[in-house]
C-alpha cells in the first residue's frame, strides 16, 4: 500500500473510476486538492462560475454516459453548484460532485466561506458524503461512483474537508459494500409474461418512452419490439432520439407541446407500455383524464416510480434492457393494423407546422435549417420556446444526441452542457439552441469555451423577451406583458461573442440563416450565431395546463400586427431605460 | 389510516435528518417517531407512525427503501404486533391528593419515580390508548409537565424485522 496525501487518494480513486475530466474552479479550502491536481494528468477545466461546472458535468454525463465530475470550494462555491445538481437529479444524470469543507474542527463554527452543503443537498441528491478522514476516501468515492451510475443514476457529493485532503494516508481500494444498495436490475419473469399477454391482446397500443431507455442503452431493443409488434412510439423530452423520429411508427414528443397525434394516440389507446419513463405532469395532463381506455404497464429501474402518479395495472421493476429483451422474446409478430392506420391518418392531418415567412425569420425555419445541415449534432438546448421549437423541429434519431434541462426546467443549462457534452465528445459537432434570455444566464462561459478551445456553436432565438413566459402572457393574462420583455438592443451578441474572442455571426432575414450556419459549422471556433427572429410566434400545440390531452389546441399562427407590436413595446422599453422620448 | 413501519438504517450521523427530510420533502405526516439501537450497534431502529391511505404507505416505504442508509423497511400489521410508548408525568400532589394518585398509579400499573412536598413523576408505559387514559385521570390533579416518547412496535410470536 502505497502512502499519500488525501489530495493525492482523492485524485487517485477518480483515476481508478475512469475519470478523464474535471469541471472546476478552486477556492481556499481546495487549494490542497488544486495542488494535487496541477501535479496529476487529469484534465481540468476551468469554469467561469461554479454552476457551469455542475451543468457541463451534466452535459459531459449526458453525451458519454460516463460519470461527470465537477468541484467546487466551500461555502458559496458549493452553493453554486446546487442548481446543476437539482437539475441532474431531476433528470437522473450520473454526476459526482465534489465540494470543499473548512477544516473539521471548524464546522459548525460558522467559519470563513462554511456552508452545510451536505444538508442543503440532502434532498437534490442521490446520495452524499461528508468526509472526516481521509482512510475513508478511497471507499467513499468508490461508493459514491458506484450509486451515481447504478439503478436510477443520479448525483452524489462528496464534502472534503481541508484538514482531510493533506492528512497522510495508505491508500486501499476497497470493494462496495452497501448493505442497504441493491438496485434492482433483473425482472421478474412473470411480470414480463403477463405484460407480454397484455401486448398480445391490445388493439390499440402506444409505448411511452423516456430517459430510461437511453440511461439503460435499451433504444435498439425498443426499436425491435416496437417494430415486431407493430406498435406506435411516443417519447418524452427525455427520451428524444431513443425512437428515429423518420420511422413511420413514430409519434414524436408527446404532452403539453407534443404533437397531436401523439396526444391522441394516448388518449385513444387501450394499452400503454411506459419504459423508463415517470408520468410528469407536463406529460400526462390533466391526470385523471390521462388515457382513460388504457391499461398501463409501467416498467422502471425505479420502484417509487411505478404507482406513483397513475395507477399501474402490470408493473415491471428492473432494467429497461433487461425488461425489453424479455418481452421481445414472449411476444409473437404482429401485423399492421387499424391502428397503426389511424396513427399514420392522424400523422398526416395534424402534422407540426408553422406558417413560413420570407421576411422575418422564424424560429422553426432556424431549426429545420440546422437539423438540414447538422442532422448528427448533438443538440443541448436552454429551457422554454427555444427548447420546445428544438424538440419538434429537429428530426431525432440518436440516443443521447438530445441535452436538455426537463424536470427542473433550468435556463442557463443549455450553453454550458454544450461545453461538457463536446469535451466528452469531441468528434461531434455540439450546438446549443438558445434564446437570448437563457442564454445570457451562463455566458460567462464563452470565456471557458475559448480558452480551452472547445468549438460549441450557440444558435440564439433572439426574441427579445422571455418568450415560454410571455406566450402564456398572451394567452391567459390578456397580453399584459409583465416582466418578460427584453427589447432588442442589450446586448448585442455578436460583440459579446467578440469580447470574449468567439466567432459571432447575425441573421436578421430568412435568406441569411442557411449561410450563418454554414459559417458556424465551418469554424473551428466556439461561435454565436444570433438570428433575429420572429418575437410574436408562439410555440404551438399545446395542452392547456391543467387539460385534458385531448384537449390539444393549434395556437393561431401569429399575425404580422403581434410582431409589430411587440417589436414598438421593444422600442419603448428602450426609450424609457434610456429616458429619452421616442 | 395510521401505519406502523419498523425501520432498520445505518446508525450514523445524519441519518435521522434523511428520513425527517424525506417525510417533509414528499409531504408525508408523521404521528410518531422512536429510534433506538438495536442488538446489531452498527444498527438503529426507527418505529415511525404515518397517517395515510394505502397508496401514501406504498409511497413512504418505497421512498424510504431508496435512502442508501436505509437497510430494510417492514409495515407492522396492528393485528400481530406489540406497541409500546412511554410516558413520565409531573403532577402536582399533595397530602390531600397523594393516595388518591397512588391509587390511580396502581390501577394503571404504572410507577412512582420521584415524588416530592408538591409533586410527584409518573412513569407509564403501555399502549397509546392507556396513556392517553393515564393522562386523563390525572389532569384532575394539575399537570405540571409531561413527556412522551414515541411509539416501539413488534411483530409477535417468533418471526423478527431485523438488517
Amino acid at each position: 500500500m502505497r502512502k499519500m496525501t488525501g489530495a493525492q487518494a482523492v485524485l487517485e480513486s477518480l483515476k481508478r473510476e475512469g475519470v478523464d475530466v474535471l469541471f472546476g474552479l478552486p477556492g481556499g479550502v481546495l487549494l490542497p486538492l488544486y495542488d494535487a491536481i496541477y501535479q496529476s494528468d487529469i484534465r481540468h477545466i476551468l469554469v467561469r462560475h461554479e454552476q457551469g461546472a455542475a451543468h457541463m458535468a451534466d452535459g459531459y454525463a449526458r453525451a458519454t454516459g460516463k460519470v461527470g465530475v465537477c468541484i467546487a470550494t466551500s461555502g458559496p462555491g458549493a452553493t453554486n453548484l446546487v442548481t446543476g445538481i437539482a437539475n441532474a437529479y431531476m433528470d437522473s444524470v450520473p454526476m459526482v460532485a465534489i465540494t470543499g469543507q473548512v477544516n473539521t474542527f471548524l464546522i459548525g463554527k460558522d467559519a470563513f466561506q462554511e456552508a452545510d452543503i451536505t444538508g442543503i443537498t440532502m434532498p437534490i441528491t442521490k446520495h452524499n458524503y461528508l468526509l472526516r478522514s481521509a482512510k475513508d476516501i478511497a471507499r467513499v468515492f468508490r461508493e459514491a461512483f458506484h450509486i451515481a451510475r447504478t439503478g436510477r443514476p443520479g448525483p452524489v457529493l462528496i464534502d472534503l474537508p481541508r484538514d482531510v485532503t493533506v492528512e497522510d494516508v495508505e491508500f486501499n481500494w476497497p470493494e462496495v459494500c452497501l448493505p442497504g444498495y441493491h438496485p434492482s436490475v433483473k425482472v421478474h419473469e412473470m411480470q414480463i409474461k403477463k405484460a407480454a399477454k397484455a401486448l398480445m391482446e391490445a388493439e390499440r397500443p402506444v409505448i411511452y418512452v423516456g430517459g430510461g431507455v437511453k440511461y439503460a442503452n435499451a433504444h435498439k431493443e425498443l426499436s425491435e419490439l416496437a417494430l415486431k409488434i407493430n406498435a406506435p412510439v411516443t417519447t418524452t423530452l427525455m427520451g428524444l432520439g431513443c425512437f428515429p423520429e423518420d420511422h413511420h411508427l413514430s409519434l414524436g414528443m408527446l404532452g403539453m407541446h407534443g404533437t397531436r397525434y401523439a396526444n391522441y394516440a394516448i388518449q385513444e389507446s387501450d394499452l400503454i407500455l411506459a419504459v423508463g419513463a415517470r408520468f410528469d405532469d407536463r406529460v400526462t395532463g390533466k391526470i385523471a383524464s390521462f388515457a382513460p381506455q388504457a391499461k398501463i404497464i409501467h416498467i422502471d429501474v425505479d420502484p417509487a416510480e411505478i404507482g406513483k402518479n397513475v395507477r399501474v395495472d402490470i408493473p415491471v421493476v428492473g432494467d429497461a434492457k433487461n425488461a425489453l429483451e424479455g418481452l421481445i422474446k414472449e411476444v409473437a409478430p404482429k401485423p399492421q393494423s387499424a391502428w397503426t392506420e389511424k396513427i399514420a391518418e392522424w400523422k398526416r392531418d395534424y402534422p407540426l407546422r408553422y406558417i413560413p415567412d420570407i421576411n422575418v425569420i422564424k424560429p422553426q425555419y432556424v431549426i429545420e435549417k440546422l437539423c438540414e445541415l447538422a442532422p448528427d449534432a448533438i443538440i443541448t438546448t436552454e429551457v422554454g420556446q427555444n427548447q420546445m421549437w428544438a424538440a419538434q423541429f429537429f428530426v431525432h434519431k440518436d440516443p443521447r444526441k438530445f441535452v436538455s434541462s426537463g424536470g427542473l426546467g433550468t435556463m442557463g443549462y443549455g450553453f454550458p452542457a454544450a461545453i461538457g457534452a463536446k469535451v466528452g465528445m469531441p468528434e461531434c459537432e455540439v450546438i446549443d439552441v438558445a434564446g437570448d434570455g437563457s442564454f445570457l444566464m451562463n455566458s460567462q462561459e464563452l470565456a471557458t469555451a475559448v480558452i480551452n478551445d472547445i468549438p460549441v456553436k450557440v444558435a440564439i432565438l433572439n426574441n427579445g423577451c422571455l418568450g415560454m413566459v410571455r406566450q402564456w402572457q398572451e394567452l391567459f393574462f390578456e397580453k399584459r406583458y409583465s416582466a418578460t420583455i427584453l427589447g432588442r438592443t442589450s446586448p448585442d451578441f455578436v460583440k459579446l461573442a467578440e469580447a470574449y474572442g468567439a466567432l459571432g455571426l447575425r441573421a436578421t432575414k430568412p435568406s441569411e440563416v442557411e449561410p450563418v450556419i454554414r459559417a458556424a459549422l465551418a469554424s473551428d471556433r466556439p461561435t454565436i450565431m444570433d438570428f433575429i427572429v420572429n418575437p410574436a410566434e408562439k410555440v404551438s400545440p399545446m395542452v392547456p395546463a391543467g387539460a385534458t390531452l385531448s384537449e390539444i389546441m393549434e395556437l393561431e399562427f401569429c399575425e404580422e400586427s403581434d410582431s409589430s407590436h411587440l417589436e414598438r413595446m421593444y422600442a419603448k422599453s428602450r426609450s424609457e431605460i434610456l429616458g429619452q422620448e421616442e | 389510516m395510521r401505519h406502523t413501519i419498523a425501520v432498520i438504517v445505518e446508525n450514523r450521523s445524519g441519518v435521522l435528518a434523511r428520513i425527517a427530510m424525506l417525510f417533509s420533502r414528499r409531504s408525508f405526516n408523521i404521528d410518531s417517531l422512536s429510534v433506538g439501537t438495536t442488538e446489531n450497534p452498527e444498527y438503529s431502529r426507527m418505529t415511525i407512525t404515518v397517517q395515510g391511505d394505502e397508496e401514501v404507505l406504498e409511497q413512504v416505504i418505497k421512498q424510504l427503501s431508496k435512502l442508501i442508509n436505509v437497510i430494510r423497511v417492514s409495515e407492522l400489521d396492528p393485528e400481530d404486533s406489540i406497541e409500546r410508548e412511554l410516558a413520565i408525568i409531573k403532577v402536582s400532589a399533595d397530602k390531600e391528593s397523594r393516595a388518591e394518585i397512588m391509587q390511580l398509579v396502581d390501577i394503571f400499573r404504572a410507577k412512582i419515580i420521584d415524588v416530592s412536598q408538591r409533586s410527584m413523576i409518573i412513569e407509564v408505559t403501555g399502549d397509546e390508548e392507556k396513556i392517553n387514559a393515564m393522562e386523563r385521570q390525572l389532569r384532575q390533579f394539575g399537570i405540571k409537565e409531561m413527556a412522551r416518547a414515541g411509539k416501539v412496535s413488534m411483530v409477535r410470536g417468533a418471526k423478527v424485522i431485523k438488517a
